[in-house]
């Protein structure tokens, strides 16, 4: 079995049995990672340069330690701000990285189309960490996976987006992905951080958080950054956390116990509130945990199919 | 110069003529027209096999990038280009280094055409509304149209100013000339890529909404209701409501034209999909549903123009990032295949219609003379071949860059030659 694809761009058009494939693989992935020696040999004698234009901890860490657990040589770097007004070029960049005879390229960029356009310059295989407001894919992946653990199977599923959905490239990873998968996708948010046309996903758009918990199995809810107030998309931090922070209160209204996904790294009280996340529903340590599982997937299906 | 075109269709707006026909050129000038003319053997005959012969085609929107970016084109490349894509003028917009908004710089680039390319394009520069299109401070429009401007534009910027706008319609309308607007109010496109829309939406592009465009149209048409003797051009509409306000006001006999690219009604914005960066222009390539409102406006007259926003840049500054690159893409060369194609074989368009909007119709905007196909007159022609298909191929350009979004694409009807100012260029 392989995927179909040398690269994981995105999420969009990729075949269900792709992802059925990552997330099986995922599974025997996540056993490694129980036993006491976390370290396999598949990606051995194969070097993988992990380069993040945008900074980053989590997703830096999870793909360094699903590298290394592959057995994987592993350079990374971080470079905030583009590479633009570095004065070098992304093409330059990779193309200098690739001379130092690089397997597979992990990349970050604040660019949507950053790693599309990678793929294209260089022969390495291309994994998308994150580009712009376009797409996440491991991200994604690792959130089906979670859901996939705890509810048994994804379709039918009904999970709602929360929050800033216009700047996220997880909402969007999480939209192409579910949707293939067979679940029912909702987001919810301010009208102004809802994008375009959105409902042409397939997905339904509500402005009031207390409308969409009676009816949903799932909330993942996305990060919330205060450059966006600034820029006029919502009021204030207070106002946002009121009418679309989940919390307590409006979970209330729950009818069947609901899981809460979050992205990280969490603003407390302002998507979410506290004891919510360290509650019982929610599964973001979790997240975390599978993320190295999910990325070993990924690195070994693509790192041994070429 | 002694030249005798054999067996041409002419098609000419001017005189309505659609006929077989004989030109023989003598210094620059139309000696004879009739049918079976002949000459001394030394004079060499173009055999045109019913080829079209049409007057000389104009492109009011182009980017020369001469002075200041001449790694991208300079004056001399870009009438090579224009004359292998059948332009015998053009029009260059005033976003260069410095900016055309004084006399030297207009004189300079109107005296280079004449200096390049044996002076076969006119080259009428279009020069800058506001100082250094700042959009604050009126350039020297009088003393402009004196050393050569047969237009103004903050192209590339819009004259966001609703004050300095009135006062630009007011103070051109005294000289007969258009003010030429990049219709986008910047406070809704800021940021922004591509068009805002389902496909931005996917692809997590910042978009620039439709809206922008034609709410500066409606805010600019708004003012010439109220300063009528000004005349007002829209440059490359995109959007199906800018052209519906267009529609409107020509209805009530305001004095507005506008003018269309050939990627405006060619691509949708789907074909971004391919974060190919000859893709990022700015209008941004709108929806499917607008093309169809383009093309059908160009058959209905609302359209009066094509032309092309020729707008080179280098590989090195296309080929990054979507969001970091330059908008725009070189056209001279792709306009008549792409027009030819879309247009006249869709039956949108008839060749003389075609004619109209290349030559006939962008002239009489710029008050430029109308070229007369008769005896004694200058010989000013485009000699197109209708039929020939042809795949573009950005190595064969004469343009410096290469930035085409149509590069393996097969095309019908290309130039094959082109004859001003006592010179011919035949290259079929």
């Amino acid at each position: 079995m392989k995927l179909h694809s040398r690269h994981l761009l995105g999420l969009d058009g990729m075949p269900k049995e792709d992802i059925q494939l990552i997330l099986d693989t995922a599974i025997s992935f996540k056993e490694v990672l129980e036993r006491p020696i976390k370290k396999v040999p598949p990606l051995q004698g194969k070097t993988i340069a992990n380069m993040f234009f945008e900074s980053s901890t989590r997703t830096r860490l999870s793909f360094e330690l699903a590298e290394r657990r592959l057995s994987a040589d592993v350079v990374s770097f971080t470079t905030v701000g583009s590479s633009v007004t570095k004065g070098e070029t992304l093409k330059d960049t990779a193309r200098n990285i690739e001379a130092m005879k690089i397997d597979m390229v992990v990349i970050r960029h604040s660019a949507p189309g950053a790693a599309h356009f990678l793929s294209r310059v260089v022969d390495a295989n291309v994994l998308n960490a994150g580009d712009g407001s376009h797409e996440h894919p491991t991200q994604a992946l690792l959130d089906m996976f979670t859901l996939r653990d705890r509810h048994g199977t994804l379709e039918g599923l009904k999970v709602c987006i929360v929050g800033d959905v216009t700047h996220s490239r997880v909402a969007r990873s999480n939209i192409f992905g579910l949707k293939t998968m067979g679940a029912h996708v909702s987001v919810c948010g301010p009208a102004t951080l809802i994008p375009r046309e959105i409902e042409k996903l397939g997905v339904d758009v509500y402005h009031n958080l207390e409308d969409v918990i009676p009816n949903v199995d799932v909330l993942n809810v996305l990060r919330i950054q205060l450059e966006r107030q600034e820029r006029g998309l919502f009021p204030s931090l207070r106002e946002y956390h009121r009418f679309f922070g989940v919390t307590q209160e409006k979970m209330a209204r729950a009818t069947r116990p609901i899981t809460i996904m979050h992205p990280g790294p969490i603003n407390r009280d302002v998507e979410i509130s506290a004891d919510l996340a360290d509650s019982e529903h929610s599964v973001i340590l979790q997240q975390v945990t599978n993320g190295v599982a999910v990325r070993m997937a990924v690195l070994y299906l693509l790192g041994t199919t070429n | 110069m002694k030249i005798l075109l054999k067996a041409g269709r002419l098609v000419d707006p001017v005189s309505g003529k659609d006929e077989a026909l004989d030109i023989l050129i003598a210094d620059g000038r139309i000696e004879k027209i009739g049918k079976s003319l002949s000459a001394d053997k030394s004079v060499p005959e173009i055999p045109l096999n019913g080829k079209i012969i049409a007057p000389g085609f104009i492109d009011m929107h182009v980017h020369l990038r001469e002075p200041g970016f001449e790694h991208k084109e300079t004056i001399e490349t870009g009438c090579e280009s224009a004359i292998a894509g059948g332009f015998t003028a053009v029009c260059c917009m005033p976003n260069t280094n410095p900016a055309i908004d004084d006399e030297s710089v207009a004189r300079y680039v109107h005296e280079k055409g004449k200096s390049v390319c044996e002076g076969i394009v006119d080259v009428y520069p279009i020069a800058a509304v506001t100082k250094g299109r700042q959009g604050s401070q009126l350039s020297p429009m009088a003393e402009l149209v004196g050393a050569g401007a047969v237009g103004f534009s903050d192209d590339g910027s819009p004259v966001m100013s609703a004050e300095i706008m009135r006062r630009a319609l007011e103070y051109s309308s005294m000289y007969n000339v258009p003010i030429i607007q990049h219709a986008e109010d910047s406070t809704l496109s800021h940021g922004g890529s591509m068009n805002e829309g389902y496909v931005s939406t996917r692809l997590g592009i910042p978009g620039i909404p439709p809206i922008a465009e034609v709410l500066m149209v409606e805010r600019d048409i708004t003012l010439l209701r109220y300063i009528p003797a000004a005349r007002y051009h829209v440059a490359h509409v995109s959007t199906t409501d800018a052209v519906e306000s267009v529609r409107r006001a020509k209805k009530e006999k305001l004095r507005v034209t506008c003018e269309i690219t050939p990627h405006h009604f060619t691509l949708a914005d789907e074909v971004v999909e391919s974060y190919d960066t000859n893709t990022k222009m700015n209008p941004p390539l709108r929806t499917r549903d607008d093309l169809r409102a383009m093309k059908e406006a160009l058959r209905d007259g609302t359209i009066d123009v094509i032309a092309t926003d020729h707008a080179p840049h280098t590989v090195d500054e296309k080929e990054v990032e979507y969001t970091h690159a330059p908008f725009g893409i070189v056209g001279l060369e792709t306009a008549i295949g792409l027009s030819i194609t879309e247009l006249v074989e869709q039956k949108f368009l008839t060749l003389f219609q075609l004619v109209e909007k290349y030559s006939t119709n962008p002239r009489k905007i710029l008050s430029l003379p109308s070229i007369k196909i008769a005896e004694g007159e200058t010989a000013n022609l485009t000699l197109l071949d209708p039929q020939i298909e042809w795949t573009v191929d950005v190595k064969a350009f004469k343009s410096k860059s290469k930035n085409s979004p149509f590069h393996g694409r097969k095309l019908k009807g290309k130039a094959i030659g082109v004859i001003n100012n006592g010179k011919a260029r035949i290259f079929q």
